[in-house]
């Protein structure tokens, strides 16, 4: 399976609600462990100071990025890392064939990376005849599935344990009632001799930084530190929108996203990544490449509102709490990036038309404002690409037409008023079919019923 | 203390009875109520929809309906919250005028807490077991968590708790018939994390319409009741 777009999302989310009932159940349950874990986790620290704090990190950071970019690559290249730009998708897999040609690669591992989804690093690897393995656990079960991510932090959270169960047991013969330990060491087995084995390393990077050329990753698993400094080359995909002024500023990024994500004071591992290795050290690759990526990123960055949306940590906290995103985790939102923070840069990095209908897959009740460690305005931008698609005619003609028409009542109490008596006498449930607005209503739920007196007759009459 | 009713077009619509318990209840606390005739839609619907021009149209409407009111009163968080918090921005034009408008806006609980200072309503809610459900405007843009809760513990009512009191019921406006699959499966966490209650109870119609007209398609036999109403009833007269 892949992402075929957003345009299906109605589609596909009344399919996976129909068909597949365990993947709400899934994700509802480890939501409510993520959300709980970072609900205490914020409860340790000055939340709101810190979140403020980020916030200004990385607007600053945002609005001088061109320099801040040109700062990152001289001292990457003064570490001894190579740096390249790659403007689309089309380019980054450009650069990768030729990294993987120059060094005759066969063989690369993975560290979990949302950029490499988004690129489709898998699919370009495997076409150029190289063996890939994602090392995340999350990762590597949905590869062993066929699956994209479903969650930025947890990949496979759609996935109950029977599911794995089933998996593993298929995989590798492990017992059908072995708990999580046990397929995870059966997994760690496996990937023991892949991450040996190989040419090439792939990471993504939550941080770059530009006064030092670091790349900075967090993770809870080692298979990010595995994966950048057993291969002889070493990859990392970086969003240009990751960039940070200073080495300090990750100090306290680090621990924010991370408690914004796993409820964590800090990720198990934290690798800060200065280049090759160098003489005398024991371990790490040969060559360090820094792709830096574009790919929609500075056309999302020219919005004026949405712009602020590139703040994002990618902790999926908002996907956590959102009560959308959690009945069917993030595969019908149709790309990489689901949830609430998925709604809001997908107008900006797919364009606006090929977004739709993900602005409006929310019911703007602003949880995830709340909990966003970086504070992007989310449901205002939701409002904003709703605006956008008004003006440039990517609403529904009827929804046009009948609010319209509402307003125009609106503005005329009486004709307001008389229209309302009116619709008082309709059954709605016989109504709500012809009706298209009202279609979906009465499609999952009783028609409403309407007051025998409207109020505004009571009071006329005379309230005792 | 003169205070203007907006019966919001829900309310007028689908929870008559409960704005006609909105004036009782604000009689009663010494309220001389008005209901201005030209009150219509609050706007919220086009605002949500994307449609900014049509939702500023509305937001006139109102904004002249209720210029010389001393507190304009809505049965409902969804509607105060626009009126308060979106209208200064809808209406910078007027930018005072909105201004001053939601500085006099209430949701009912508030205002009855807030500006009248109410805490005991009486006690007619003894012995009933009920589910708050906490609206999103109501809880997220205004605020307001205890209040409706300690008016109704305080005429008696035990509240029971409920570990989804605090999500989305999914109605969302337009969202509710756009998406109605998702839209009905979040009433669905709603319903189905209830404990046995004598009946659920909010501050917005729009989230009771979503949850009862889910709750009678499945046949629960949950009831579901406005705030209003179900604190007129705590009055106990």
């Amino acid at each position: 399976m892949s992402f075929s777009g957003p345009k299906h999302y109605r589609a596909e989310s009344a399919k996976a609600l129909k068909d597949r009932p365990s993947v709400r159940a899934s994700v509802t349950s480890a939501t409510d462990t993520f959300n709980a874990n970072r609900s205490e986790a914020y409860s340790q620290i000055d939340s709101d100071l810190w979140r403020d704090w980020a916030r200004d990190v990385k607007s600053h950071a945002l609005t001088n990025l061109d320099q801040y970019l040109e700062q990152a690559e001289t001292q990457l290249l003064a570490n001894g890392a190579k740096v390249h730009w790659a403007e689309t998708a089309h380019d980054a897999l450009g650069l990768l064939e030729e990294i993987v040609r120059d060094h005759g690669i066969g063989t690369a591992v993975k560290a979990k990376s949302m950029l490499s989804e988004e690129l489709g690093i898998n699919e370009h690897l495997e076409h150029l005849g190289v063996h890939v393995r994602e090392t995340d656990l999350g990762e590597y079960i949905i590869q062993l599935i066929g699956e994209p991510p479903s969650h930025i932090v947890g990949p496979a959270i759609h996935r109950s344990l029977e599911d794995c169960q089933r998996l593993f047991h298929e995989t590798f013969g492990t017992p059908l009632d072995d708990g999580p330990d046990a397929l995870a060491a059966a997994a760690r087995e496996a990937l023991r001799e892949e991450f040996l084995a190989a040419d090439l390393g792939i990471s993504g990077g939550n941080f770059l930084v530009a006064e030092t050329g670091t790349v900075a990753l967090i993770e809870n698993e080692g298979n990010i530190r595995l994966s950048t400094s057993l291969p002889r080359v070493h990859i990392a995909l970086v969003g240009i929108e990751k960039i940070v002024p200073r080495l300090e500023d990750v100090s306290g990024l680090v621990q924010l996203t991370s408690r914004a994500a796993t409820g964590q004071p800090i990720g198990n591992f934290f690798s800060l990544i200065q280049g090759p290795k160098r003489d005398g050290d024991i371990d790490g690759p040969e060559e360090v490449h820094v792709i830096l990526v574009d790919n929609g990123r500075t056309r999302l960055l020219a919005d004026d509102k949405a712009w602020e949306a590139l703040r994002c940590v990618r902790c999926g906290a908002c996907l956590n709490i959102c009560p959308v995103y959690r009945q069917t985790g993030g595969h019908p939102y149709g790309w990489t990036y689901s949830g609430p923070i998925g709604a809001i840069i997908a107008p900006g990095m797919l364009g606006l038309e090929e977004a739709m209908p993900l602005p409006y897959a929310s019911s703007l009740c602003g949880a995830c404002v709340d909990e966003c460690p970086v504070r992007i305005p989310i449901p205002e931008l939701l409002l904003h690409w709703r605006e956008k698609a008004v003006e440039e005619g990517l609403t529904p003609s009827i929804e046009s037409a009948g609010l319209k028409a509402y307003t125009k009542a609106a503005e005329r109490p009486g004709i307001f008023r008389a229209a309302g008596a009116m619709l008082r006498h309709i059954p709605l449930d016989a109504g709500g079919r012809a009706l298209p607005i009202l279609s979906g209503w009465v499609k999952e739920r009783s028609a409403p019923e309407s007051s025998a007196k409207s109020f505004m007759q009571q009071w006329k009459e005379g309230i005792e | 203390m003169k205070a203007a009713l907006f019966a919001t077009c829900l309310g007028d619509q689908f929870y008559a009875d409960a704005c006609a318990d909105a004036v009782r209840l604000l009689r009663y606390a010494g309220v001389d109520v008005d209901v201005p005739q030209s009150q219509t839609c609050c706007g919220q619907p086009a605002y949500n929809a994307g449609r900014r021009r049509e939702a500023i149209r509305m937001a006139h409407q109102t904004l002249d309906t209720f210029d010389s009111a001393d507190y304009v009163v809505l049965p409902s968080g969804s509607c105060a919250g626009m009126l308060r918090c979106f209208y200064p921005d809808l209406l910078n034009s007027e930018l005072e005028r909105a201004q001053d408008l939601a500085g006099r806006t209430y949701e009912l609980s508030h205002f009855l807490v807030e500006v009248l200072g109410i805490q005991d309503l009486g006690s007619g809610l003894k012995g009933k077991r009920i589910a708050y459900h906490h609206s999103c405007h109501a809880l997220r843009e205004l605020g307001l968590r205890n209040q409706p809760l300690s008016l109704l513990k305080n005429c008696g009512a035990e509240v029971v708790s409920w570990e989804a009191d605090e999500e989305c019921c999914g109605f969302g406006g337009l969202f509710s018939a756009k998406l109605p699959e998702v839209s009905a499966a979040m009433a669905d966490r709603k319903l189905d994390t209830l404990s046995d209650v004598d009946f659920v109870t909010s501050t917005d119609g729009g989230c009771l319409l979503q949850l009862s007209g889910r709750g009678n398609r499945r046949r629960l036999s949950v009831q579901f009741r406005h705030l209003a109403s179900v604190l007129w009833e705590g009055v106990g007269l």
